[in-house]
């Protein structure tokens, strides 16, 4: 256990800045003064039992919750008035739980939505770049078909080809391997990983799959709504595992 | 007979077409974004107070020009009606999403506020909204500059109202007592008023024998149409269109994505009240414009919307001419002599033969088709329900 205070990667800049951040849903205290920060092509791994305020944490970073105190700023630039649609055309890309697949759109379509979040705007682009193909051959053989009739592991190849379309600076992942087959999760990991080093993007994860989990460079492991470890996953003793993985 | 079965057949579709024409708006608004928007009717009605006004306004030029002047009505009323619905959405709808019961209430009221308003409006009614409006928003405007605006809103709102209202009320009665009758005489009043089609729609072509299609039925039948193929190829080619899609299927995500959803809220709101300002233009062609023009239709279309299949496009469109086809059939008694072999059944039949009657036989069985398919005729399949 370390005192959140000390937590910090080894980064002169960070990308995304967390501090004394404390978020309510009426009146029930669920994050409890997070500090948190993700380096630039970093992957950042947040680890921790279910309910514990992971997806909480980056549904604030997003703009989906308000936060009662506390500051977040990407690249210094705090957060705090952004919209989630303003977010987004800052940088932020986002893989939610479940995947969230527009449903009654095409794969084309979806993919197509995720160049709204480009800074410039979408302009009348409509050229989906072949680096998705290439990272997911899979989605290429199925752009005519319904976003909602793909299966789970088709779908979270879309979520993430869908994020990478905006061109984003930090990719938010939310459990990404959640319900997905062995060998789709392993090509899940894969192509993150090769997003990283292709592009030079941040990732910060929420994950409970030890394999991926041991992919990031940094972790913050939660418990009750606070952060109460972190450090280099390459340190990651059994004992925190145990304790914060449900493995 | 059959020839009798087929002129009731066109006459269906003619009927079902100014229903589909009125629930089309009704399609986006509540089929796409889930409000349930009672002010749909009060929307129709205005778009036909437009197209009055409109034919006012061309009366003195004579023809041609008066016989062009339904297609000014047609833009007229499209553009009213969206602004309508834009300030509506804006100030109303706006905090009321995902919220059923109040929505309808609020919008329940909306109409009210609006049959009132046709009855009411005048010339000092009208200059005193303008000064209100004028001095409220644009002083909140000027004061939203500030940068502590957020901490002086409430005190500067307490302070506007009155103000901006007793300055409103000085400016309308020293009008109206300057001007007297000239000023504050009703526009449109409480009296149902009419408007004549152009020369140019009046008539009508044979079919079939006798019977003939009335010019202004077709012509209500080719607006249909262009708005379907319109909303389709808006909806399914345009960015807009896409973004409508994305939102009305999840919000959140869409907004996670980069879409401004306030912006696509406000635009499909505004086109689904542009389009019931189309159809009530294509409805005073049929008979009388009133204040409560839209009471008339605003049950018809949510039957529509609703046996066609919520989000439906589609669904809306063989829901509007099942229901139209039906009631003709059933109100013109076209069935009964089908079924003469069986008298107690053409007995019941011909107890249906008018139009409020079969209007209550269509809505029993539009309920008992909806105990077997709650859904509608068009429900979401496959896994896109769930996803």
């Amino acid at each position: 256990m370390v005192d959140s205070t000390s937590i910090s990667p080894a980064t002169p800049q960070p990308l995304l800045d967390i501090a004394n951040l404390n978020v309510y849903y009426g009146e029930s205290h669920i994050l409890r003064s997070v500090d948190l920060s993700v380096g630039p092509g970093k992957m950042v791994c947040l680890i921790g039992r279910n309910g514990v305020g992971k997806t909480t944490l980056l549904k604030t970073i997003l703009g989906l919750l308000t936060p009662r105190t506390g500051m977040i700023t990407l690249e210094g630039t705090p957060l705090r008035r952004k919209t989630p649609d303003q977010r987004a055309r800052m940088g932020i890309g986002y893989v939610p739980q479940g995947r969230e697949i527009i449903p009654g759109l095409t794969v084309q379509e979806n993919l197509i939505l995720g160049l709204e979040a480009r800074p410039q705007g979408r302009g009348k682009s409509q050229t989906i770049p072949e680096q998705v193909f290439q990272l997911f051959p899979v989605l290429q053989s199925m752009l005519g078909r319904m976003g909602g009739d793909l299966s789970g592991g088709q779908q979270q190849q879309l979520a993430i080809a869908r994020a990478l379309m905006g061109s984003p600076r930090l990719l938010v992942l939310d459990e990404p391997t959640e319900g997905i087959q062995p060998s789709i999760i392993l090509e899940i990991e894969a192509a993150v990983r090769r997003i990283i080093e292709t592009t030079g993007v941040s990732v910060l994860l929420v994950e409970q799959h030890l394999h991926f989990v041991r992919q990031a460079d940094w972790y913050y492991a939660m418990q009750k709504g606070g952060i109460v470890a972190s450090g280099p996953t390459s340190e990651l003793s059994n004992q925190v595992i145990q304790e914060f993985l449900a493995v | 007979m059959l020839t009798s079965l087929f002129n009731s057949f066109f006459d269906g579709i003619s009927i079902g077409s100014v229903l589909l024409l009125s629930a089309l708006g009704l399609a986006v608004v509540f089929g796409l974004m889930g409000v349930i928007n009672m002010a749909h009717g009060e929307l129709m009605m205005l778009g036909a107070y437009t197209t009055f006004v409109v034919q006012n306004a061309f009366k003195p030029l004579g023809q041609p020009w008066f016989g062009a002047y339904i297609f000014v009505a047609l833009i007229a009323a499209f553009l009213v009606t969206a602004l309508l619905g834009l300030v509506l959405e804006k100030g109303v709808i706006r905090h009321l999403y995902g919220r059923p019961l109040e929505t309808l209430l609020a919008t329940w009221g909306v109409s009210l506020i609006l049959q009132q308003f046709v009855r009411s409006v005048s010339w000092v009614m009208m200059l005193g909204l303008v000064v209100f409006c004028g001095f409220f928003f644009g002083a909140m405007t000027l004061l939203s500059r500030r940068s502590h605006f957020q901490r002086i809103r409430g005190w500067a709102i307490t302070m506007l109202l009155p103000l901006s209202a007793g300055i409103a009320w000085a400016a309308s009665s020293t009008l109206g007592q300057k001007y007297q009758l000239a000023v504050t005489k009703p526009w449109f009043g409480a009296q149902n008023v009419d408007v004549t089609a152009p020369g140019w729609l009046r008539g009508g072509i044979r079919l079939l024998g006798a019977y003939q299609m009335p010019y202004v039925r077709l012509f209500i039948l080719s607006l249909t149409i262009i708005c379907i193929l319109g909303m389709y190829v808006f909806l399914q080619r345009s960015v807009w269109g896409l973004r409508i899609r994305a939102v009305t299927q999840n919000r959140s995500m869409s907004a996670c994505l980069g879409i401004p959803t306030q912006r696509v809220d406000a635009l499909t709101f505004a086109l689904g009240s542009g389009l019931a300002g189309i159809a009530g233009c294509a409805v005073s062609l049929l008979g009388s414009v009133g204040p409560n023009t839209g009471q008339n239709y605003i049950v018809d279309t949510f039957m529509v919307v609703v046996v066609g299949g919520v989000g439906k496009l589609v669904g809306s469109i063989a829901a509007a001419m099942a229901i139209g086809i039906a009631n003709y059939l059933i109100g013109a008694n076209a069935l009964s002599p089908l079924v003469a072999w069986f008298p107690p059944l053409a007995n019941l039949l011909e107890f249906f033969a008018n139009s409020s009657m079969a209007k209550v036989l269509v809505f029993a069985l539009i309920v008992t088709f909806l105990q077997f398919r709650p859904a509608g005729m068009f429900p979401q399949k496959g896994r896109t329900v769930d996803a």
